[in-house]
């Protein structure tokens, strides 16, 4: 019961901290998905033939819908657990009866709260542009839910180790814009040379890209199951290192 | 009884290798208002940081109420409220939520905890600040939002770390009323302060750290008996060119007309008047050179814990 209270007193407080600067938060990924759409979609897209029998833009609309799923997820956790930290109000928790375990999802289940809401908010983007189709339901929502835990939990490790408001950034510019843009949000790896398709495969992107691209149409240039076991594998992996830093208190207590 | 707070051996050596804490005890009992002194870096904010859950200890045992923070961290945890001594809230948050949030930490169901928010608020003189983001609040206001927050789940254990430094002399006041009051209340409330007017004031039991020591553990009173002499200021009403010889008594000029004394506690002071009317001597006004405790204090800090 303790813990239930807590735990969504952290997440009401995550959640009502995205809201209220949603000028930040919200708006930016919807203007940056519809210049893909207009860019990409339909200035170049129109000039490219279909993929796996879909459009150019239908085709790219759940890649770049899982993209700022992605980004927000791990930007939500990572700008603001570091921002506790930095601030010191991290200690409100730390010195209070939560186990680690509910500090660690509480902040997750922030990032997935916007990680769900600024997916919901590009979709609708999107079906300004063209229609959204829904292949399978239960994939669309089990793999942007998984998507969100995975990368809510890799922003929480960045902020832990993160020194300054520099380290919170390196990781998104240099290591997760460049693996979502050769996730195959825009191409089917079908379409590369087979050397750059195998290093494809050990993007972990790829694969949730690809079971998101299923559930939404149909097609996907992975299988579905080992689409979800890798990230299912990631999730459980991040979640124990998450908890591990937490409990030795790393980049928290003396 | 359990002491609310049971300190043994504790120790902490930082990974610089600084040896913050040498294996102190420190018990303190409940109901108590007692007062951890020392001065900067003596170890006070790494004890209370071990007890707190913020440092993790290199030896010993500390129960809180019985409750081991090893064994049973929660139980612990939830019978203590923080003060810091700096500002760790979220200065973007509004007042009731910061504290609101806090019980909720503790497990508090919200309809409780804004009944607490409210009462605490109100107590602190905050209530009408209530919506405005915390970073709108002036120091003295921030102080006392932090006193709320600790309170919010009502603890059976405050612990505040310097709660008045920087605050004015009339709110200083108002928040030692507080204090007071929280403390006949029940609550077992350990300060740690470099105002000893407040410890004196406020504490009942006091124990001074120094250099990761404890040199002194003992009630006010007692160590107040310990003081051997005390200093005074005499301002005279005619300057003079030397300090007089007053036998039995330590004196010094500090200007013409500025005269110190040092009065063992065996002397008393009627004699020191007697021998400075004998010498023509006319004093307009006394007063004590510091405050009894922070002489006392001074002298265990300079003497690693004996009275000289």
């Amino acid at each position: 019961m303790n813990g239930a209270i807590a735990l969504r007193t952290i997440l009401v407080k995550e959640i009502r901290r995205f809201l209220r600067i949603w000028i930040q938060t919200i708006l930016p990924p919807m203007i940056t998905t519809a210049l893909y759409f207009i860019i990409f979609g339909q200035l170049i897209g129109s000039q490219i033939g279909a993929i796996a029998g879909y459009s150019y833009m239908d085709y790219i609309v759940p890649g770049l819908i899982l993209m700022a799923v992605i980004t927000n997820a791990y930007g939500n956790v990572v700008s603001s657990f570091y921002g506790a930290k930095f601030s010191h109000y991290v200690e409100e928790l730390l010195i209070a009866p939560i186990p680690n375990s509910l500090i660690l999802l509480g902040y997750v289940a922030g990032g997935v709260a916007r990680g769900l809401t600024v997916g919901a908010v590009v979709t609708v983007v999107a079906m300004f542009f063209t229609t959204v189709q829904v292949h399978n339901l239960a994939v669309v929502l089990s793999v942007v839910v998984l998507t969100s835990v995975l990368f809510s939990l890799g922003g929480f490790i960045n902020a832990i180790y993160a020194k300054s408001f520099d380290d919170i950034s390196i990781i998104p510019t240099f290591v997760l814009t460049p693996l979502t843009y050769l996730g195959g949000i825009f191409y089917s790896i079908d379409m590369l040379p087979a050397f750059w398709r195998d290093v494809s495969l050990l993007n972990p992107i790829l694969y949730m890209i690809n079971a998101f691209r299923y559930g939404l149409l149909g097609v996907s240039d992975i299988p579905l199951g080992t689409a979800l076991g890798v990230t299912l594998l990631f999730i459980v992996a991040l979640f124990a290192y998450a908890l591990f830093l937490l409990q030795r208190g790393v980049g928290l207590k003396n | 009884m359990t002491h609310a707070l049971d300190i043994s051996g504790l120790r902490k050596t930082y990974r610089s290798g600084h040896e913050a804490l040498k294996g102190i005890d420190l018990h303190v009992a409940q109901g108590d208002f007692f007062a951890l002194l020392g001065p900067n870096g003596a170890g006070k904010s790494t004890t209370i940081g071990i007890v707190t859950a913020l440092v993790n200890k290199s030896g010993g045992t500390v129960k809180v109420f019985g409750h081991d923070i090893d064994r049973e961290p929660m139980a612990a945890r939830r019978c203590i409220g923080l003060v810091p001594q700096e500002f760790n809230f979220n200065q973007f948050e509004p007042v009731i939520e910061i504290v609101v949030n806090q019980a909720g930490y503790y497990g508090v169901p919200k309809a409780q905890a804004l009944q607490r928010a409210e009462t605490y608020l109100k107590q602190l003189g905050l209530w009408d600040k209530r919506r405005e983001l915390a970073r709108n609040l002036s120091g003295g206001m921030k102080r006392r939002l932090m006193i709320a927050r600790a309170l919010a789940h009502e603890p059976k254990l405050l612990i505040l770390d310097e709660p008045t430094a920087g605050v004015d002399i009339e709110l200083r006041r108002s928040m030692w009323k507080f204090l007071r009051q929280v403390n006949e209340q029940g609550t077992t409330i350990i300060l740690t302060t470099h105002y000893l007017e407040e410890a004196e004031n406020l504490c009942r039991n006091v124990a001074i750290i120094d250099e990761g020591k404890i040199v002194a553990h003992t009630s006010i009173k007692t160590l107040l008996n310990q003081l051997n002499s005390e200093t005074v200021v005499l301002d005279l009403k005619e300057p003079l060119a030397h300090a007089p010889h007053l036998d039995g008594y330590g004196s010094c000029l500090t200007d013409a007309n500025t005269l110190e004394v040092d009065i063992p506690r065996a002397e008393g002071i009627n004699r020191l008047f007697q021998l400075l009317s004998a010498q023509g001597i006319e004093v307009v006004s006394l007063r004590n050179k510091t405050n009894r405790l922070e002489e006392l204090f001074l002298r265990l800090v300079e003497n690693g814990g004996t009275e000289q």
